[in-house]
C-alpha cells in the first residue's frame, strides 16, 4: 500500500487534534479525509467548531443524553462531576477536572466525552491511508483544518510532509493568522491552500473574530506572490460580512493577485450551538443568520463578474 | 414527454386495485379433473393444462395499448396456482382484508374455491404434499424462524432470459424439439422414455403459446372491424399482424421483439407462480440490433421506440407478484415480482456493452417511475462514467431505482462457479441481487437463513427459548465456555447442523417439483433443457445452482464483537449475567444495553476488531454451504440478501448481545446494523468489501443519503467515485436511498400525500406505504449520512 518508501525518521512529537472526518467533500477536491487540529488564535463569534478553539483537551457534557444515573459522580476522584440541582443532569466544575476520563468510562450513554486527543503523525497517516482508493478514484486526498493548523506548526508541517511522501494530495485549510515564516513553512508542504478571509475592515474583524486582520492580509499577499495553488474561502454571515462594502473591498483586494482565481462562498449555519453548550460556554454563543439564498447568489455573481471562479457550498 | 396514450395506460395501471382472479384456478382444475390428465406423463399433463388455460382465458386489450396480453382477465387481476398452493378460505379472507399487499377477493371467487378448487387440490397441491413429507426437525426449525422455504408457496423460477427468443420463434423451438425426439436412442439410453415425454410436453407448451398469440391476433382484427377511429383501427390491424407473426416466428423488428418477449413472459408466469417472475435480462443488448436497424431503415424513431418501451413497462406493472400468505408473505411482503431489467455491462466478447439504447432505457425508467419492472445498471470498469452519472441522476430523485451492480464482480462470481466467459458476460443479476448466467441457468433461491438466531441457539445449548424446543445439537452450557474460541466453535457446530436440516428439506422439495410438477414451457427457454431432454425442475439447465441466503451479517458480527469484548477480553460481564439480561430483554438494565451498544466494536466502521469477525462469519457460512451437491446435479452457493425477512427474523429472535431488544429487526443484507455505522460511507464500503464477494452469488448493500449529497455535480461525482471504488474492491452491489427521515416520518403521518413515494427496501424498491409499519420504522432508522 506504500507507494513511496520514506527513510526511517525519528517519530515527531504528537499533535492535539479533535476530529478526523472521512468522506469530507468540501475541504478541497474529491473525497478527502480531514484532520482537525485543536487550538485557534481567533475567536470568531460564529465559530462552528468551538471545541477546536482551546489548545488543550476539554470535557464535553451532553446533558440531553444524561439519564441521571450519576455513575460518573460516583467515580470522579476530584469531585468535579456533580449531580445537577433537583435531580438534573450532571454538572462539571471545570476548575477541578483533570480529564482523567473515569467518568467517561463510567457513562453508558456517551453523555460525557473529551474533545481533543493526542495523535502521532504515524497514526494519522495510517488513518488517512484507509481511504486511499477513494482519493485515487476521486482525485481527493487529505486536508488539515481546525482550529488553526498553524497553531501547531511543527506537527502540521510534519504531518503534511509525511502524507505527501506517501503520495497523498494535501490541503491546508487556514485562517492565515501566524508569523509568515510559520505559514510559509507549513504551506510549502501542501499542494493547495484554502485561505479564509472573513472581514476586510480591521475594526470589525477585531470585533467579530477577536484579532486584527493585518497579519492575515499581509500573509495572504506574500503567499499569493509565490504563485502556488490558493483558494479563498469566505464564510458569509448575514449582517456581519455580506454587505456590499465588505464584498467590494474583498474583490479590490484580491483582483490584483493573479494566483487567486477560485473563491468558495460558505453560508453560515447554526451547527455550533449545541457544541457551545457541551463546552459549558452557552454565554459565548451568538445566533447569527446565513445570507438568504438570493443574497448568496448575488454575491456569487459579484465575484464571478470580477473574473473569479466561484462556488457556493460548505 | 410521455404521450397521451402512455399517460393513460400508466394511470390505469397505477389506479388498478390488485385482486384475485379465479380464472386460472378454475381452468387448471377443470383440466386436471378430466380423464386426459390421468393418461399422460406429469410433464405432458401440466403442458396440456397450460394449453387449456391459454386456449380459454380471457384475451384482454386495454384501450390504446400497443403491446398486448395480460396474465389475468384485467390489469392486476392476479391468478392463483392451486397445484402449487391451495389457498384456504381463511387465506382468501386474509388476502382480501389485510392492511398491506392485499388482494380483493370477491364472493364468486370464494364460492369457486369452496366448491371446486379446495375439494380437488387439498392434499394434492405440492405444498400439502411437501408438508406431509417433511421431517419434524425441519418443521420445528422452520416454525422457530431459523430459515424460510421459498418453494413453500411458489415454484422455482429464479431465472432470466438471454437472447434466444430474438433469433428463434416457437416454431423453430418445435423443430429443435422434434429433432431431439428423433435422436432418442431407446436401445442404449435408459432415460429415453422420460426424455420423450418431456420433449413432447415442451412441444405442447410451445404450441400453446402460439395459440395464445393467434387469439390476440383474432381479437385485434375483431376490434378493428368495430373501431370507429381510423388511427386506432390501423394500430389494431398492426397488432394483429404482429401477433400473427410472433412468437411463432422470430421477431423482425423492434416492436415484434417487445411483443415476442411479452408473450413469452406471460407464458412463464402463467405456467407457474415462479419466484422472481422472469425478465428479459439484458434488454439494451437484446434490442440493440432491432433499434439500430429501425433507425437506419426509417421504420423507427427515438420517440416511437420510447413509446413502445413505455407501453412495455406498463405491462410489467400490471402483474403484481402472486399472492403470498404466512411466512412467505413476511419474507417477501411486496407486490413487486422482481423483474429486474439489466442495463449496461459487457458484451459476450468482453467489450463495453453500454449503447445509446442503454441511455434511452434510463430515460424510460426515469419518466415511468413505476414499481415494476425493477431496473439496475451494470457498471463495468470499461463502461463510461457518463452512464453511471446518468443512473445516479435518477437515483437522486429518490425513487430507489436503478440499483447499481458491478459487472466485473458478477463475471468473476460466475467464472468461479464454473461458467464460461461468454456465458458469464451475458449474465447479470436478477431478483434482488442474485447472480446468474441468463438463459442458461437454474439458480434457485431456496430460503433465507437466520444467522443471529443460530447464535441464540448456541447460547442455549441448542434450545430455542421462544418455541421451547431443542433444535440444535447440545454444544454445552454457554457459561462454561472458557474462551471466545470455544463459543465460536459451538456456533459453527450449530450452524452446520441447521444448514443440514435445511438442505435435507430442500432435497425433498426439489425432487417433488421434478417429479410431480415439471415446467415444460420454461424448459424450452433455458438452455440446455431441450438438448438434454430434461425438465428445468429436474436439472435440465446447463448450470444448476441452489442458494441459501444468509441474513443478519451485520447483527451477528456486532453480537459476536460485543460478547468477545465484554465477556472474554475486558471480562467486565459474565456470560451468566449476560444470559439473564438477555432473557429479561434488558429489563432494568438499560445501562448495560447502552454499554453493549456504544462501547463495542461495530461492523460498518472500517474497524478490524469488528470486521475480522464479519470475515470469520462469512467463512463459516461459506464453508457450511458452498460446493455441496444438489439433487438437480448442481452445487449449493451462498448469497447475502434479505428482501423483507430481516423484519420477520427479528421478530422471532430474542434480545441479542449487541444491545438489540427482542423482536427488533435484524440488519439487512450486508449493511451495518441500523445506526451502527458512524464513520461515513467510505468506512461502510471498506467494511463491506472485507468479505469476499467473488465467492458469493450476490450481496446487498444499502446506503441512505439525504438528497443534499447528490444535489450538485460535485456530490454526484463523489458518489460516482464511491461506487467505482467499492467496485474496484469487488463489491457486488450498492443501492442508494435518497430521502430524508423527515420526509418518511411525514409520509407515516400523511399517507395520502405520499402514495407515489417509492423507497429502496432491500434488493428492491417498494411503495413506502405498502411496507409494514415495522419496516417503515426500520427504513427511517437506517443511517443517514447527513452533513458531510
Amino acid at each position: 500500500m506504500t507507494p513511496t518508501r520514506t527513510a526511517a525518521r525519528p517519530e515527531s512529537p504528537p499533535g492535539l487534534i479533535f476530529d478526523v472526518k472521512r468522506f469530507a467533500l468540501h475541504d478541497g477536491p474529491g473525497i478527502r479525509t480531514t484532520v482537525f487540529l485543536k487550538g485557534c488564535p481567533l475567536h470568531c463569534l460564529w465559530c462552528q467548531n468551538p471545541e477546536g478553539i482551546a489548545p488543550r483537551r476539554e470535557l464535553l457534557t451532553r446533558s440531553s443524553r444524561c439519564t441521571r444515573c450519576y455513575s460518573c459522580v460516583a467515580v470522579c476522584p476530584r469531585k468535579a462531576v456533580v449531580k445537577g440541582p433537583n435531580g438534573g443532569p450532571v454538572q462539571l466544575d471545570r476548575s477541578k477536572c483533570d480529564l482523567c476520563g473515569k467518568c467517561i468510562e463510567a457513562c453508558a450513554y456517551e453523555a460525557l466525552a473529551v474533545a481533543g486527543r493526542e495523535a502521532t503523525v504515524d497514526s494519522l497517516v495510517a488513518e488517512v491511508e484507509r481511504d486511499r482508493l477513494f482519493y485515487e478514484q476521486s482525485r481527493g486526498g487529505a486536508t488539515l483544518s481546525g482550529g488553526e493548523p498553524l497553531n501547531q506548526p511543527d506537527f502540521a508541517a510534519a504531518l503534511l510532509s509525511a502524507l505527501r511522501a506517501r503520495g497523498f494530495h494535501t490541503v491546508l485549510d487556514t485562517s492565515g493568522l501566524a508569523p509568515w515564516t510559520v505559514l510559509d513553512r507549513v504551506a510549502a508542504e501542501a499542494d493547495l491552500v484554502l485561505y479564509d478571509l472573513k472581514l476586510m475592515d480591521d475594526a470589525r474583524h477585531k470585533e467579530f473574530a477577536g484579532a486584527s486582520n493585518r497579519l492575515i492580509l499581509e500573509n495572504f499577499c506574500r503567499l499569493a506572490a509565490l504563485g502556488r495553488p490558493l483558494h479563498v474561502r469566505i464564510p458569509l454571515v448575514a449582517g456581519v460580512n455580506d454587505d456590499d462594502a465588505n464584498i467590494r473591498t474583498t474583490i479590490d483586494f484580491l483582483r490584483p493577485l493573479p494566483a487567486v482565481r477560485r473563491i468558495d462562498l460558505l453560508a453560515y449555519h447554526k451547527g455550533g450551538q449545541e457544541k457551545y453548550r457541551t463546552l459549558g460556554q452557552e454565554n459565548c454563543f451568538r445566533i447569527f443568520a446565513p445570507p438568504s439564498v438570493e443574497r448568496m447568489e448575488a454575491l456569487r455573481r459579484a465575484f464571478a463578474a470580477a473574473g473569479f471562479a466561484v462556488t457556493i457550498g460548505g | 414527454m410521455m404521450t397521451a396514450r402512455v399517460k393513460k395506460l400508466r394511470d390505469q395501471s397505477l389506479k388498478a386495485v390488485p385482486s384475485i382472479s379465479g380464472e386460472r384456478a378454475g381452468l387448471i382444475t377443470e383440466f386436471y379433473k378430466s380423464p386426459e390428465a390421468g393418461r399422460v406423463s406429469p410433464a405432458a399433463a401440466h403442458a396440456l393444462a397450460f394449453k387449456h388455460i391459454l386456449a380459454n382465458k380471457a384475451v384482454v386489450f386495454n384501450p390504446g395499448e400497443l403491446i398486448v396480453g395480460e396474465r389475468g382477465p384485467a390489469p392486476k387481476a392476479t391468478p392463483t396456482y392451486p397445484e402449487v398452493t391451495c389457498h384456504s378460505l381463511e387465506d382468501l379472507r386474509i388476502l382480501d382484508s389485510r392492511p398491506k399487499t392485499s388482494f380483493k377477493c370477491d364472493a364468486r371467487t370464494i364460492a369457486l374455491y369452496e366448491k371446486e378448487i379446495i375439494p380437488f387440490w387439498r392434499g394434492r397441491s405440492i405444498r400439502d404434499r411437501m408438508m406431509a413429507e417433511l421431517p419434524p426437525e425441519w418443521k420445528a426449525a422452520y416454525a422457530a424462524g431459523l430459515f424460510t422455504e421459498f418453494m413453500e408457496q411458489r415454484a422455482p423460477g429464479h431465472t432470466v432470459l438471454d437472447d434466444k427468443i430474438y433469433h428463434k420463434g416457437m416454431l423453430d423451438f418445435i423443430a429443435d424439439i422434434d429433432a431431439g425426439i428423433a435422436r432418442l436412442d431407446f436401445l442404449n439410453d435408459p432415460e429415453a422414455l422420460d426424455k420423450r415425454q418431456e420433449l413432447q410436453a415442451m412441444r405442447i407448451a410451445a404450441e400453446a403459446l402460439i395459440l395464445f398469440a393467434r387469439r390476440h391476433a383474432d381479437k385485434a382484427r375483431e376490434l378493428a372491424a368495430k373501431e370507429k377511429s381510423p388511427d386506432r383501427k390501423k394500430e389494431l390491424l398492426e397488432i394483429a399482424g404482429v401477433c400473427a407473426w410472433v412468437p411463432a416466428h422470430a421477431p423482425r423488428n423492434f416492436r415484434e421483439a417487445l411483443q415476442a418477449y411479452w408473450f413469452v413472459h406471460l407464458g412463464v408466469i402463467t405456467e407457474y407462480n415462479t419466484w422472481d417472475s422472469f425478465n428479459p435480462g439484458r434488454l439494451d443488448q437484446h434490442l440493440w440490433p432491432f433499434y439500430k436497424k429501425g433507425l437506419e431503415d426509417g421504420s423507427l424513431t427515438r420517440e416511437s421506440a420510447t413509446e413502445l418501451l413505455q407501453c412495455f413497462w406498463v405491462k410489467f406493472n400490471n402483474q403484481p407478484a402472486p399472492p403470498k400468505v404466512g411466512v412467505t408473505a413476511e419474507e417477501s411482503g411486496t407486490y413487486t415480482d422482481f423483474a429486474l431489467i439489466n442495463v449496461g455491462g459487457l458484451k459476450a466478447d468482453g467489450s463495453d456493452g453500454v449503447n445509446d439504447l442503454s441511455f434511452l432505457i434510463l430515460d424510460v425508467i426515469e419518466e415511468m417511475r413505476l414499481l415494476q419492472p425493477g431496473s439496475m445498471v451494470q457498471i463495468s470498469a470499461k463502461g463510461p462514467d457518463a452512464f453511471l452519472m446518468r443512473a445516479l441522476k435518477i437515483v437522486k430523485t429518490g425513487f430507489g431505482q436503478p440499483s447499481i451492480f458491478n459487472t466485473d464482480a458478477i463475471v468473476k462470481e460466475l467464472i468461479r462457479q464454473g461458467k464460461t466467459f461468454p456465458d458469464a458476460r451475458d449474465g447479470g443479476a436478477s431478483g434482488c441481487v442474485e447472480t446468474g448466467a441468463f438463459g442458461k441457468e437454474n439458480y434457485t433461491l431456496t430460503g433465507y437463513f437466520n444467522i443471529p438466531k443460530v447464535f441464540e441457539l448456541t447460547l442455549h445449548d441448542g434450545f430455542d427459548p421462544r418455541t421451547k424446543k431443542q433444535l440444535g445439537p447440545k454444544t454445552g452450557d454457554a457459561a462454561g465456555f472458557k474462551s471466545y474460541e470455544e463459543l465460536y466453535a459451538a456456533f459453527q457446530t450449530q450452524l452446520r447442523h441447521i444448514v443440514d436440516v435445511k438442505i435435507a428439506g430442500n432435497a425433498l422439495i426439489e425432487r417433488l417439483f421434478a417429479t410431480v410438477l415439471p415446467a415444460p414451457f420454461l424448459s424450452i427457454l433455458i438452455s440446455d433443457c431441450v438438448a438434454n431432454g430434461k425438465d428445468y425442475h429436474a436439472g435440465g439447465a446447463r448450470y444448476n445452482s441452489n442458494y441459501i441466503q444468509g441474513v443478519g451479517l451485520g447483527s451477528i458480527t456486532d453480537i459476536l464483537a460485543a460478547v468477545k469484548t465484554h465477556v472474554y477480553e475486558r471480562k467486565t460481564l459474565s456470560m451468566k449475567k449476560l444470559l439473564e439480561t438477555l432473557g429479561s430483554n434488558f429489563s432494568g438494565r438499560e445501562d448495560l444495553r447502552q454499554t453493549l451498544l456504544l462501547k463495542s466494536p461495530k461492523y460498518g466502521n472500517d474497524d478490524d476488531a469488528a470486521d475480522d469477525i464479519v470475515k470469520a462469519v462469512f467463512e463459516t457460512y461459506f464453508a457450511a454451504i458452498d460446493g455441496r451437491p444438489t439433487v438437480r446435479g448442481g452445487k449449493y452457493r451462498i448469497n447475502l440478501l434479505p428482501t423483507t425477512v430481516h423484519v420477520y427474523f427479528g421478530k422471532v429472535t430474542g434480545a441479542t448481545p449487541d444491545g438489540r431488544k427482542a423482536g427488533e429487526a435484524l440488519s439487512e443484507g450486508i449493511s451495518p446494523v441500523q445506526g451502527a455505522d458512524r464513520k461515513g460511507p467510505t468506512a461502510v464500503l471498506k467494511s463491506a468489501a472485507k468479505i469476499d464477494h467473488v465467492r458469493t452469488g450476490g450481496t446487498l448493500l444499502n446506503q441512505k443519503f439525504t438528497p443534499q449529497i447528490l444535489a450538485d455535480e460535485e456530490g454526484l461525482r463523489a458518489v460516482c467515485s464511491l461506487v467505482r471504488t467499492y467496485f474496484r474492491m469487488d463489491g457486488h452491489h450498492v443501492q442508494f436511498n435518497v430521502v430524508t427521515a423527515q420526509t418518511l416520518r411525514d409520509a407515516q403521518k400523511h399517507p395520502e400525500k405520499y402514495r407515489d413515494l417509492i423507497v429502496r427496501v432491500a434488493g428492491y424498491s417498494d411503495y413506502f406505504l405498502d411496507c409494514s409499519v415495522d419496516l417503515q420504522n426500520e427504513i427511517i432508522r437506517r443511517t443517514e449520512h447527513m452533513g458531510f
